[in-house]
């Protein structure tokens, strides 16, 4: 048993830390302290920075542009990617939609999609929940009826993160209406500029757009679209959802934004001492800190775990990552709400284009409300309870 | 990075789970309890013929030089299986302040009988006023010829009214909570003006009220500088709390084992209560608590070994505060899910709830262990 890193592992943590330092363009760094958005520019910019140098999805296998590093190295490229912080790349592209393609897809798809996945020159968008299918997904009613050679697809889709910059979108939808729910789903990928598609953005409480809902009347799609078998959909979209809990814990992140919380409750004064001082105020930080120290070893084991026995079933001991994590995040978004108090009340969405009160107060509070959205997605934390008391428990 | 026993380490805790699966059920556990003493000398016998009370000292010493995993692997499982006898005191406290602050002839003279299990130790250090401030000394050692003579009253010492020696913390200068001028001193139970009060604790272990009455020891007695043991103090109690967060995690596994054991064949409305999702739902958080409390024990068995003492000492302290909130939720909640029975003395839960909550405050509790960790500078640095 041994909890440190090898000196190897240092010694690449070390190179990452480096390289980022070096190449993030620092106006993109000071967006993501200051919680403002991170613009498409930003992240197109900042992904083929990751791809020229080799690094643009290092989990990929080697023969679609991964680096076969090591479960280790993954882990420690991640945390110092959050923690610089650095835009993390489009996940719907090179963890949701990327890995299904090589796994599933044929080798056209492969050719075509994985390399512009890599550098970003196709945004991706997921087209999963419905307005009727949340947690239940397996009940969704957007069909794909085939018609020679495409297939039409009607329906809606919600929730869709940053569609209004959209290329693509992986879509699950119905293509044998008489199988049984899980069955007679099928995995196509649209082309966002396909004629009857209509995006409509929904405004968060925080005043943000970055979900929109999604509209299919008569789309027509090419049937080469289709990744893998039809009908088998439903298997691939869990594939996928597994794979979306890697990672989902963002230590990283969390241990940035705790230094910006330091660092501003040492600025912000409650009288004649910063609120860093208010004994109360310290010893909820300290407590979060140590909740995440927890949950940093717990995602150490999780990863060490996968390293021995390889990947395969998502860890259902994962779900913790996801519990702990999102609700580490969203304390911190609190302290941060706290530690601003008053200052933080004016509203100036940068989505409109702000106004003159729009600085680093004035994303704090969004930030707060924004973040009550991380215990909901990727599987809501009542979900992930009832994965852990099924598949853990044997409840 | 790597979280695997090695095969050493894995022969050790099938040996230990093997010893207390066949000698330590619940039944078997009331009669040692009833014992004199409130412990079994049989089964002190076989820790002792299995090697476990001298694991962790040199070779040189008689011991088989194993390390901070090996004694987190024999916590675990005695917090499993609630252990009463006193392997915190004696080998873990006792031998800690031998194996870390013992001259050559003070392990010569008392680590063959801890290890042969001939005789037990127990550590007097808390008083009336002292709380969780292991600088907080009023028991006096004053120097006498070449030896010292002791006075003072401590309280709640763990094992204290069955050990044959007891290390004692007395000021040999300065005021009450100077961090200088502490010391540590082995005392015989059996010395003169020794007198020993014994009691039963809430969790079915025994511990004594101690007053130390103008006793005369010799020069031999002082462990380390008896000038300024604050330091050795500090380390041989993060080896305490180090254990007892294992023994926690061993506790709180086999609660959550237990409870969920029970709501799976426990049948109300005509169903296993198991089925019921406000149920799921609390058996799932109490294995997030678990878990992330595992974390936080190897991280402190990790940090037992760590050189600079104040970073030893933050993760330790955060390490008690993970353990002292996740063993008070756990705890609880398996009382709450066993309903009724899990509040009779009869049913084996509620003995884990108590144990549980007896370690939540030895060696300080969740919110002291938060003010250090404050204090220290917490965990997220530059």
């Amino acid at each position: 048993m041994d909890l440190s890193f090898s000196k190897e592992e240092l010694a690449f943590r070390d190179e990452v830390r480096a390289f980022f330092r070096d190449n993030l363009p620092p106006a993109i760094r000071e967006k993501i302290v200051e919680g403002r958005h991170v613009s498409k520019e930003d992240l197109v910019t900042w992904s083929r920075i990751l791809n020229k140098k080799g690094w643009g999805v290092p989990h990929w296998p080697v023969a679609h542009g991964g680096t076969g590093w090591s479960p280790v190295q993954q882990y420690i490229f991640l945390e110092e990617l959050q923690a610089t912080p650095a835009p993390s790349p489009l996940a719907f592209g090179v963890n949701m939609v990327g890995p299904v393609i090589y796994t599933f897809g044929n080798e056209e798809q492969k050719k075509y999609y994985l390399p512009r996945i890599a550098n970003l020159d196709d945004w991706w968008c997921q087209g999963f929940s419905e307005p009727g299918s949340g947690s239940d997904l397996a009940s969704l009613k957007t069909t794909a009826k085939r018609k020679g050679d495409v297939y039409v697809i009607n329906g809606q889709k919600t929730w869709t993160t940053l569609a209004q910059y959209a290329d693509w979108i992986f879509c699950l939808c119905r293509t044998d209406p008489a199988a049984k729910k899980q069955s007679g789903i099928s995995f196509i990928l649209v082309d966002m500029k396909s004629r009857g598609i209509t995006v409509r953005p929904i405004q968060t409480i925080d005043g943000g757009r970055e979900v929109n809902e999604v509209f299919f009347d008569d789309v027509e799609v090419p049937v080469t679209n289709l990744v893998g078998e039809e009908n088998k959909g439903w298997d691939y979209a869990k594939f996928l959802l597994g794979n979306e809990r890697t990672n989902i814990a963002r230590v990283g992140m969390s241990k940035e934004r705790i230094r910006r919380i330091k660092t501003l409750a040492s600025q912000v004064m409650a009288g004649d001492r910063p609120v860093i001082e208010d004994p109360r105020f310290r010893e909820r930080l300290t407590a979060t800190e140590i909740e995440l120290k927890a949950l940093e070893l717990t995602q150490m084991r999780v990863v060490a775990n996968e390293s021995k026995n390889g990947k395969g079933k998502p860890d259902p001991a994962s779900s913790i990552l996801k519990i702990k994590g999102s609700e580490i995040q969203q304390t911190i978004t609190e302290l941060l709400l706290d530690v601003i108090g008053p200052f933080g009340a004016p509203y100036a969405p940068e989505e409109d284009g702000g106004n003159e009160l729009a600085d680093w107060t004035t994303t704090i509070a969004p930030g707060y409300f924004n973040y009550r959205k991380v215990s909901i997605y990727g599987g809501s934390n009542e979900i992930q309870r009832n994965i852990i008391a099924k598949a853990v428990l044997g409840l | 990075m790597d979280f695997d026993l090695s095969e050493e380490q894995r022969l050790l805790k099938e040996s230990v789970d093997g010893l207390l699966g066949d000698a330590y059920d619940f039944e078997q556990r009331r009669k040692y309890g009833a014992e004199k003493g409130g412990w079994s000398k049989a089964v002190w016998g076989k820790f002792a013929e299995q090697g476990l009370l001298g694991l962790p000292f040199s070779e040189a010493d008689g011991g088989f030089g194993a390390g901070a995993v090996e004694t987190m692997i024999v916590m675990e499982a005695l917090g499993k299986a609630l252990v009463l006898e006193p392997y915190l005191a004696t080998v873990v406290l006792g031998g800690g302040f031998l194996r870390r602050g013992g001259s050559a002839a003070q392990k010569a003279a008392h680590l063959p009988s801890l290890i042969d299990g001939s005789r037990t130790f127990a550590f007097a250090q808390l008083e009336k006023n002292s709380r969780y401030d292991l600088a907080d000394v009023s028991t006096r050692a004053k120097k006498s010829g070449a030896g010292w003579v002791i006075d003072g009253e401590k309280f709640v010492v763990l094992h204290g009214d069955t050990a044959d020696t007891l290390i004692v913390t007395a000021r040999t200068a300065g005021g009450q909570r100077d961090k200088t001028g502490i010391g540590a001193f082995l005392v015989p139970a059996n010395a003169k003006g020794v007198t020993v009060k014994g009691y039963p604790t809430q969790d079915g272990l025994r511990a004594a009220d101690i007053v130390f009455s103008a006793v005369e020891v010799g020069a031999d007695a002082a462990l380390g500088d008896p000038a300024n043991a604050l330091a050795l103090i500090e380390q041989v109690v993060d080896d305490a709390r180090i254990a007892l967060c294992a023994e926690a995690v061993g506790a709180m596994e086999e609660s959550l084992k237990t409870t969920v054991e029970y709501i799976k064949t426990r049948n109300q409305f005509g169903v296993p209560i198991g089925t019921f999702q406000s149920l799921q739902h609390r058996g799932s958080d109490m294995f997030v608590a678990l878990e992330q409390a595992r974390s936080m024990s190897y991280f402190a068995t990790m940090a037992g070994t760590f050189t600079d003492a104040k970073e030893r000492a933050t993760a330790v302290a955060a390490a008690k505060v993970q353990i002292g909130r996740s063993a008070r939720f756990v705890g609880q909640q398996s009382i709450q899910l066993h309903g009724g029975i899990g509040m009779t003395m009869e049913a084996k839960i509620g003995h884990y709830f108590k144990r549980l909550t007896m370690i939540e405050s030895s060696f300080g509790d969740a919110d002291h262990h938060l003010r250090r960790v404050t204090d220290l500078g917490g965990l997220v640095g530059d």
